[in-house]
């Protein structure tokens, strides 16, 4: 698979973890490719913090609207039922625990829940927007990455990095395999045939707990 | 009625040192004709308020890059490299908070509060030096509310009274911050006569002067 193969892999998985109703928000860059591979059956309420509920697809000329913008600042557009409001009722929704599922990114992940995606001291310092609140407060956090970052393990035993959050992450999916954050550790559930377990083993650096693994399967 | 200025009376509500709250999510639903007079009287050693640090040529970004801003507040200052070069210096303070706990703590400090609980940022370095309240076996950080000494915000409908609506996305930290400034000023991108009361978005007693976004001289 070459890179956007895999963003795509990665995103297909993670897209069967949603379900119809599902109120969702996707973080920036491979997140938000989830968006595109929805099971038909599958309707859900995309929330984007900036302020709105039923985020659609990249405008048309005909609907470009620069009043209609994403997290980003990009200009989007919204669907039929959705509709605006302001930051301080995006975050109640947010905190809350009104949303179901958030996808984010990571820099690290480790096998306690535990998130490192805002900062690197010294060297790049975005800022953590909303993630914070997000993992905090949603009900469902599934972190989409890839399994390493140039060959060195991103999901680890601890996050060395500054945390986003603490025990938070639910479920961490990669084109190597699905794993999920349980009270006794992290659980490989699925995991991608077209690597070994061993190898699988390998590109972690947290401990994984495989009981009954499953192969990864994408079409129903 | 509200009462509305020039855009060249803004200097008469400026002063260096002064702390601003700056509506916009990323410069969608800045004041831009606002900053830009910000920029052109060169006010200095501002404390600036916002979710971001917007652009370089964008929003609040052409105060930080004017080097007019001592402290930023913000969530977020990723598209904006010379705010992160600022910060790195040492030139440039900068607080980062969480957008949730920034969107609360203005409305806190709108709203009479004294504070608030939030689950957001514990286990992280948000939670240093501050105190943590155990309410019910569940952990909380106490945050404290934040005010200013004047709020710029872009309403894109504004009535003779001072009523505001904002449109669609533009509206974000706008209303909240509209309650949370010793002043407000709103740049209206359309005046009208009345705003059907129920669209009001932010009550014209919150207002203090309106400049129309064209023909203000």
């Amino acid at each position: 698979m070459d890179k956007q193969e895999t963003k795509n892999f990665i995103a297909k998985r993670v897209a069967r973890e949603l379900h119809d109703g599902d109120l969702v928000n996707l973080g920036i860059g491979l997140p938000t490719l989830v968006g595109n591979f929805l099971p038909k059956d599958v309707s859900i309420n995309l929330q984007s913090e900036n302020g709105l509920i039923g985020l659609g697809p990249a405008p048309t000329e005909d609907q470009y609207d620069k009043d209609i913008t994403n997290a980003g600042g990009q200009v989007v557009t919204l669907v039929d039922g959705g509709m605006y409001f302001d930051s301080a009722l995006s975050f109640s929704i947010i905190r809350g625990g009104h949303v179901d599922v958030t996808v984010l990114g990571c820099l690290q992940v480790d096998q306690t829940g535990s998130l490192a995606s805002w900062i690197i001291p010294g060297k790049m310092v975005p800022g953590m927007g909303g993630a914070m609140d997000l993992v905090t407060g949603a009900k469902k956090v599934i972190i989409a990455t890839t399994h390493t970052n140039r060959g060195l393990p991103k999901i680890l035993k601890e996050c060395t990095l500054p945390l986003t959050a603490k025990n938070q992450v639910n479920m961490i999916i990669t084109e190597m395999g699905v794993m999920e954050i349980k009270d006794d550790g992290l659980h490989l559930l699925e995991y991608n045939p077209e690597y070994t377990l061993e190898q699988v083993i390998d590109a972690t650096d947290a401990t994984l707990i495989i009981k009954k693994v499953k192969v990864m399967e994408l079409e129903e | 009625m509200k009462e509305i200025i020039k855009l060249s009376e803004l200097k008469n509500h400026l002063f260096d040192g002064m702390s601003i709250m700056v509506g916009g999510f990323m410069a969608v639903g800045t004041p831009e004709l606002l900053v830009d007079e910000i920029v052109r009287l060169n006010i200095k050693d501002l404390t600036i308020i916002c979710n971001d640090a917007g652009f370089i040529d964008k929003g609040v970004g052409k105060l930080i890059v004017n080097n007019q801003v001592k402290k930023l507040i913000a969530s977020h200052i990723g598209l904006n490299p010379v705010a992160g070069k600022l910060m790195g210096e040492g030139t440039m303070e900068c607080d980062l908070i969480p957008q949730g706990t920034l969107a609360e703590q203005i409305r806190a400090g709108g709203a009479g509060l004294g504070g608030f609980l939030t689950p957001t940022g514990l286990g992280t370095i948000v939670e240093e030096g501050k105190q943590i309240i155990n309410i019910d076996n569940k952990n909380f950080i106490l945050e404290l509310p934040l005010r200013a000494d004047l709020a710029l915000l872009y309403g894109t409908t504004v009535d003779k009274y001072g009523n505001t609506n904002y449109t669609k996305t533009t509206r974000n930290f706008n209303p909240v911050m509209a309650t949370a400034t010793d002043i407000v000023i709103v740049q209206a991108r359309t005046m009208v006569d009345s705003i059907d009361p129920d669209n009001v978005m932010t009550p014209h007693i919150f207002v203090d002067y309106i400049i129309k976004e064209d023909n203000n001289g």
